[in-house]
């Protein structure tokens, strides 16, 4: 663990992340152009025909907003177990992104739903606890707003963020423990055609690198705020 | 790159407009907040 400590120290945390950020973000943009060209490029599915395109937008960011919520998980229980302060500073970062790439997973979703299964929304396994991510994201959020005493605020939240996690397996594993109207993974089952699975790839891969980058500008920003708080608190006007 | 959607550009068209919204207004808010709190501690740092 020492290792971990040492980056998770805010001043070591400034100047690694200071120096991973440009390249986060140079990876950003390249997939992001790479992914958009062979996807729209690819040729219209046999079944699917050209909403084959929402796929590439969908699953990216449902599979980041699962990831961030592990993130969220992870961190808290580092705040929980060492009480390290930076990691409830990461925890409470990520929320706001993975709310937002649960509700474009939503959105999109809905949007490939309605031409494909002639529904907006369904009220499947998969679909049903995708949107209570949503909600626990957005209880998580509000507990933190909610608890004035940062300390109790972020305790209250880990452990939140911790029961909460029981949804990420049940996500992941609804397509194949229920019948579900969602079709199951085709990704790792190598079902995807390559012409299909390469933008597929890029474009999660510049999501990731999006939510790399955001992650750490917000808790940069996160450690400038404290660091106003305390010289505040000193008597700084 | 073929951007002809057919009777599907309802949905593709909204969805892709709706994420990338979504994703640059992030980003830009991430960046004003980030500017913002650098302001305000060097602000502080200097009295």
């Amino acid at each position: 663990m020492n290792w971990l400590f040492r980056y998770a120290n805010p001043h070591e945390f400034m100047r690694l992340s200071g120096a991973v950020l440009p390249f986060t973000v140079i990876g950003t943009a390249l997939c992001l152009l790479a992914g958009l060209y062979l996807g729209f490029s690819a040729p219209p599915d046999y079944q699917q025909g050209r909403t084959v395109l929402l796929l590439f937008i969908h699953v990216p960011a449902a599979t980041m907003a699962e990831m961030a919520y592990g993130a969220i998980a992870v961190c808290s229980l580092l705040s929980l177990v060492w009480r390290h302060p930076l990691s409830d500073i990461a925890a409470r970062a990520a929320a706001p992104l993975g709310a937002l790439f649960t509700a474009l997973g939503l959105i999109t979703g809905s949007l490939w739903g309605k031409p494909m299964w002639g529904t907006y929304w369904v009220w499947d396994a998969r679909l049903t606890s995708f949107l209570l991510l949503l909600f626990l994201y957005l209880g998580y959020m509000a507990l933190w707003n909610a608890i004035e005493d940062e300390i109790r605020a972020a305790r209250a939240a880990a452990i939140l963020a911790l029961v909460g996690v029981v949804n990420i397996p049940i996500i992941k594993f609804s397509v194949e423990w229920w019948n579900t109207l969602h079709q199951g993974e085709s990704i790792v089952s190598g079902k995807l055609a390559p012409v299909f699975l390469a933008p597929l790839l890029l474009l999660m891969a510049a999501y990731g690198f999006l939510f790399a980058s955001l992650w750490m500008v917000r808790i940069r920003t996160a450690i400038l705020e404290r660091r106003a708080r305390t010289l505040m608190q000193q008597g700084v006007p | 790159m073929n951007f002809d959607m057919g009777s599907y550009g309802a949905f593709i068209w909204p969805a892709y407009g709706i994420s990338a919204v979504a994703l640059i207004a992030v980003t830009f808010w991430s960046i004003a907040a980030w500017r913002r709190a650098k302001a305000k501690l060097s602000r502080l740092e200097k009295k």
